[in-house]
């Protein structure tokens, strides 16, 4: 069963990240670097996603593409990756999210087969 | 043949319908349509059994019917035929497997509600309509929550089985506050006055007696269950006969239930003895220091007041607060009590009994205007009319 971990970034947390000088950085990365090599066994793919300041949304339910700056949703909490899993169940993919080192919110959804 | 009575009825219904799920999940491998055998099989029994009487197997009766329903959906589905052999195969005694179920149907990725209604319905057998009764919602809202519940265990492969060693702790916790939920849900909405709608206090004493036995290494649900039963020892007492609260002070002691007493205080000394403390646990352990006080002035008020330091260490929150502050002010006094009370103003505004609690040591303290507004501000926060008489009372008479 594959599930999709949404990674998810609060303000607070980009701040923190941001405040952090460089072998304290390093470190975090580090954390991050060695989750993945942990899960590398159910991580089918991964990506990082640039900041939520680079995304452009284009909502194509009227007439014209209306094309903007930014996210889908204006908020304190933006997709800043995801990672695809899979495991036999939820409870695994609980596991798995559980031990995620990085950012403070992760939504667990599963995808089509 | 003598014809069964509600109370036989809900009781044989809520001891079979869980083994029927537990014993149906593996048979047909899907929770969700094992629970639609069970609920069709339900709904038959409660057509049948008034009339007909109970049948001698309860159990056997269920499980044809839910076997009938179960092959015409086989039939009908192709990738299910390799399970009628199984389901052809005449119900055998097998293991309680109603844990993977009560885990599945409490599963921490369901919301609360969702959970509650879930447990009742598989496990303990009740209607979408008696669900709806119970919580006073339209049977439309049942239903969705549970259709919407079952389409998430499914989809997101919310698994059936009982929690890994190290997921148990957190996932039991998760299934008694579920338990505990449901009890304050029957507790609370029932008054004196005997109504016909289902006791659900019942069915929370009945889940909670299922975990204790089914886990009966763990110190928590036998904590719950002392618990459950240290209240209900005393309920017929809370209510005089025109419905009005009768507080702790006046309760006539010698009619609560002394035995249930003397046993849940056994239950809850084995459960210590295993010295893993927990919040349940200990909450009934100061329900037992009320319970086991032969009068209201012989109650230990110092003891009941490191329990409830005890269950802030465990389990801190306001409401915890607010009661640990009562008890201090039966070991010190009401300034100490009022002091600590009054720090929760910005947490417990919006909590009647934080302002009823204010009011009785104002009152004490020689403030009976400050104990009146106080009892007005508790008397607009809450809607039980057994607790508005308790305030209107107070408010015109003290």
């Amino acid at each position: 069963m594959k599930y999709v971990l949404l990674f998810v970034e609060t303000e607070e947390f980009e701040a923190e990240l941001a405040a952090l000088e460089g072998p304290d950085r390093q470190a975090a990365y580090a954390k991050v670097q060695q989750w993945f090599d942990d899960h590398r066994e159910v991580i089918t793919h991964h990506t990082k996603l640039l900041a939520g300041d680079t995304a452009t949304t284009m909502r194509l339910d009227r007439d014209e593409p209306l094309v903007s700056d930014g996210p889908f949703v204006e908020g304190k909490e933006i997709v800043s990756g995801y990672a695809e899993i899979d495991v036999a169940d939820l409870d695994e993919a609980l596991r798995v999210a559980r031990s995620w080192p990085a950012c403070p919110v992760v939504e667990i959804r599963p995808a089509m087969d | 043949m003598t014809l069964p009575t509600h109370a036989e009825l809900t009781r044989v219904v809520r001891d079979h319908a869980g083994r029927l799920a537990a014993s149906l999940v593996p048979l047909v491998g899907d929770f969700s349509a094992a629970e639609d055998l069970v609920q069709d099989a339900v709904e038959a029994a409660l057509t049948h059994w008034p009339v007909e009487g109970i049948p001698d197997r309860p159990d056997a009766w269920l499980y044809t019917v839910a076997r009938r329903r179960g092959l015409d959906q086989l039939r009908r589905q192709h990738r299910y035929r390799d399970k009628l052999a199984l389901l052809e195969s005449p119900a055998e005694p097998r293991a309680d497997d109603r844990l993977k179920l009560i885990f599945t149907c409490c599963h921490p990725a369901l919301p609360r509600a969702a959970q509650v209604a879930l447990t009742l319905r598989v496990v303990c057998g009740l209607t979408t309509a008696q669900l709806a009764k119970a919580f006073l919602v339209p049977e439309a809202t049942i239903g969705q929550r549970i259709t919407r519940a079952k389409r998430k265990i499914r989809a997101a492969r919310i698994p059936y089985r009982i929690p890994s060693p190290d997921e148990l702790g957190d996932r039991t916790a998760e299934v008694l506050a579920v338990v505990y939920l449901l009890f304050n849900e029957g507790y609370l909405s029932s008054d004196g006055a005997r109504t016909t709608s289902r006791d659900l206090t019942d069915d929370a004493e009945f889940l909670a007696a299922l975990l204790h036995r089914l886990m009966p290494t763990e110190p928590e649900p036998a904590g719950l269950l002392a618990l459950i039963r240290l209240h209900r020892a005393r309920a017929t007492e809370r209510f005089d006969d025109n419905d009005e609260i009768v507080q702790l002070q006046r309760q006539d002691r010698s009619r609560w239930d002394h035995d249930l007493i003397a046993e849940s205080g056994r239950l809850l000394a084995r459960a210590a003895a295993q010295r893993r403390p927990g919040p349940y646990q200990v909450q009934a352990a100061i329900l037992a220091c009320h319970a086991e006080a032969p009068r209201w002035e012989d109650t230990d008020w110092t003891q009941i007041l490191v329990l409830y330091d005890m269950l802030l260490y465990l389990a801190p929150s306001p409401v915890t607060r607010l009661h640990r502050a009562v008890a201090l002010g039966y070991v010190i006094g009401p300034v100490a009590a009022l002091a600590e009370v009054d720090a929760l103003a910005a947490d417990l505004d919006g909590y009647h009994l934080y302002h009823a609690t204010r009011a009785h040591l104002l009152r004490q303290l020689g403030d009976p205007a400050g104990a009146r507004a106080a009892d007005e501000r508790a008397l607009a926060r809450t809607d039980n009319p057994a607790e508005r008489s308790l305030l209107r009372h107070r408010i015109d008479w003290t």
